[in-house]
């Protein structure tokens, strides 16, 4: 991907800033052709995710589950594994969750928040070791295993809230409530300690913290210790990697369950700390949005700490949208696919613009 | 609830300026899957039209994309002043148990689901009666004494209709054969016409040669598949009649529409609590019109209005799986 002929600065900020104008100028004509101010529409997305409290909450609630699945997505493809089954391994970590929250009693929110995200960061790993061992030992390609294995957690959550986990009686298919004891604080509550008022409605919780210093932990893994080296060395050339005493069935496993515990512990934030409960429905696409934050991240953390806080904001903007205009909601999923076709896929149709710029001011200086 | 003021502004100003509904008028949320789903959502859209076009009112609405918005969506069409506010499907039972006692003076209503609040109106339906009636008129249509079911999901409501099916199939004759299918484990199963299709079709290959679909936007690609392969249907929800005349044998009424034109009618003051819309109140049945009247005949059409009456009168009790997750004709 590296080009070598433009400053790194350049290609972390002019690039994504540049493919995101571009979405956003597609999405403004898109909107203007339905008949819709898209000087309008841009204010009430912005506005509604972060004019107020209330709006930053749901922003960054949202963004709470990308950091996760970004994350896991940014490791995986660090080794060149393309992880997207993030949507099953979260699907699994909620299970993780639910099993711990509703069969152990816990004391403390504290302790319990410690014990599900372990149990989240289990279920998840051990879903995503199944494609990694398949991958490492029998060539099997990750990208076919872990998508099929999306299916299959599907299936499997459907089966235990159906069948084990409902409430008898109930229509919903659905876990019990979590006891009230261990809901997590929400952000008004911590914010409170040091005196800030936050809206006390949005769901964002500790779980938002949890993913900034999971962003730190994956930063300090993959750049300042020996596993994340030899990670990234297995990524840029694998027979490299080998012939240097790397083991390529170690990493690719090693990653993949990194990978898998980092998109399981997203369930922390929406199944432990926002429903309260296992839904069938609890991932709903974080999962895939995960890759989409990982491109835009250029698979760093703090790229992807950014590009979460962005599809947070599509997300939660979009909302307002939906609410307060007659845009269809759709019109927000062409957005965010427009966002991803620029950043993914057209890469290079921004970065070259952008790379013979910086050749004629260099040349000219 | 200080974020709420300078939203309650843009809310009002936007309102103004679309020209959209104003304060203490109806609202209507929809379930996931979208409000043109040919199905459950579609049907309490056309509820609120007929109700919009006979008094000239306004009504607000929101299709919800993300989990979170249940409880976001419905606190704040509560904050626009919306009244009544209609909430549909079984997910949003814990969705009222949270938002409804924080807003005493606004009534809600949902659909599929019972919760027991002051301000709430909890409709439900008895689909295992209706599907119970479409099942005997299977049962004396089948040629192959083997008739089929495809659903959406493995979820309690649903099974609920293939369940009143079966056992409207073996009331007439317990020798056939009722093969139940569901189309998926994901919500991508209530709207993949395509897979409704080669279910259908995979149904068939065993002799099956009526099939009813209840599974949304799915069932659209059963009803194609059984016109496709001669074979005869039964459509749901809506009245699917006229979608595939002469194929579709008739369809299991569940009048949403209806649940939602009555409490906009009703406005804020309706009667809360449980309303049961059943065969009696005439929230379920099956339909009989121009497209399908040659596929019903005088003998089948007396039978199936005998097994209503009876039912109507309580002498004839169809077993619903929801309560105790069992179905006697499986």
């Amino acid at each position: 991907m590296r080009t070598g002929k433009i400053p790194h600065w350049a290609d972390v900020t002019l690039v994504p800033l540049f493919s995101v104008a571009l979405a956003f100028a597609i999405s403004a004509v898109l909107i203007w052709a339905i008949g819709e101010s898209p000087w309008e529409a841009v204010k009430l997305m912005v506005e509604g995710a972060f004019g107020s409290s209330y709006g930053w909450g749901y922003t960054l609630f949202y963004a709470t589950n990308f950091i996760f699945t970004g994350l896991a997505v940014a490791v995986a493809f660090q080794a060149r594994l393309f992880n997207i089954g993030g949507e099953g391994q979260a699907l699994l970590g909620g299970l993780g969750v639910a099993l711990v929250c509703l069969y152990i009693p816990w004391p403390h929110w504290s302790i319990a928040l410690i014990a599900a995200s372990l149990g989240a960061a289990l279920f998840g790993a051990a879903w995503a070791l199944i494609p990694g061992y398949l991958q490492a030992k029998r060539g099997s390609h990750i990208v076919i295993t872990t998508i099929m294995f999306n299916f299959i957690a599907a299936s499997l959550l459907g089966y235990m809230l159906v069948s084990v986990l409902r409430v008898p009686g109930s229509q919903d298919p659905a876990s019990p409530r979590f006891p009230s004891e261990i809901a997590l604080p929400k952000l008004h509550e911590i914010l409170g300690l040091v005196g800030i008022p936050f809206s006390t409605v949005p769901p964002v919780n500790i779980a938002l913290l949890l993913g900034i210093a999971m962003c730190f932990a994956v930063w300090f893994m993959l750049w300042r210790t020996r596993l994340g080296y030899q990670i990234r060395a297995f990524g840029e050339s694998e027979p490299a990697a080998q012939y240097a005493g790397i083991s390529p069935v170690r990493i690719t496993i090693y990653v993949m369950l990194i990978s898998g515990a980092l998109a399981g512990m997203m369930a922390v934030n929406s199944v432990m700390g926002e429903q309260q409960r296992l839904v069938m429905n609890a991932v709903e696409g974080a999962g895939f949005i995960g890759i989409a934050v990982a491109l835009m991240g250029r698979n760093h953390p703090f790229g992807v700490f950014l590009a979460a806080i962005l599809f947070g904001f599509l997300y939660q903007g979009g909302a307002e949208l939906a609410l307060w205009t007659s845009i269809p909601r759709e019109l927000i999923v062409v957005i965010q696919a427009l966002v991803i076709l620029f950043t993914g896929a057209l890469d290079n149709m921004v970065r070259m613009p952008i790379t013979r710029l910086f050749a004629r001011t260099r040349r000219a200086g | 609830m200080t974020g709420f003021k300078p939203f309650a502004l843009t809310a009002s100003v936007l309102a103004l300026s679309a020209g959209l509904a104003q304060a203490d008028s109806p609202a209507l949320m929809f379930d996931m899957g979208g409000k043109f789903d040919k199905s459950f959502n579609e049907a309490a859209y056309n509820g609120a039209e007929r109700w919009r076009e006979s008094t000239g009112g306004s009504y607000r609405e929101i299709e919800i994309s993300a989990e979170a918005q249940r409880v976001q969506f419905a606190r704040r069409l509560a904050e626009a002043g919306s009244n009544p506010i209609v909430v549909l499907g079984f997910a949003n039972e814990s969705t009222l148990v949270e938002v409804a006692p924080d807003y005493p003076d606004t009534t809600f209503v949902l659909i599929d689901a019972v919760v027991d609040l002051p301000n709430v109106r909890s409709v439900i339906f008895a689909e295992e009666e209706g599907s119970y009636l479409v099942g005997m008129l299977a049962a004396m249509a089948t040629e192959t004494g083997t008739v089929s079911f495809v659903g959406g999901m493995e979820i309690p409501l649903i099974t609920a209709f293939a369940c009143g099916y079966a056992q409207g199939v073996k009331a007439v004759n317990p020798d056939i054969n009722v093969i139940v299918n569901y189309t998926g484990s994901t919500p991508a199963a209530w709207n993949d016409p395509v897979r409704g299709g080669e279910i259908a079709n995979a149904q068939f290959s065993q002799g099956s040669d009526i099939v009813f679909a209840a599974a949304g936007g799915t069932g659209l690609g059963v009803l194609q598949a059984a016109e496709d392969a001669g074979l005869k249907s039964i459509g749901v929800d809506s009245n699917q009649n006229h979608l595939h005349p002469g194929s579709v044998l008739t369809s299991m009424l569940k009048l949403v529409d209806q649940a939602v034109y009555d409490a906009f009618t009703e406005g804020p003051d309706m009667e809360t609590g449980v309303v049961v819309m059943d065969l009696a109140a005439g929230g379920v049945g099956y339909a009989v019109d121009e497209f399908n009247e040659h596929l019903i005949t005088d003998e089948m059409m007396a039978a199936v209005e005998e097994a209503k009456a009876a039912i109507i009168a309580g002498e004839l009790a169809v077993h619903d799986y929801r309560t105790d997750s069992t179905c006697p004709a499986f």
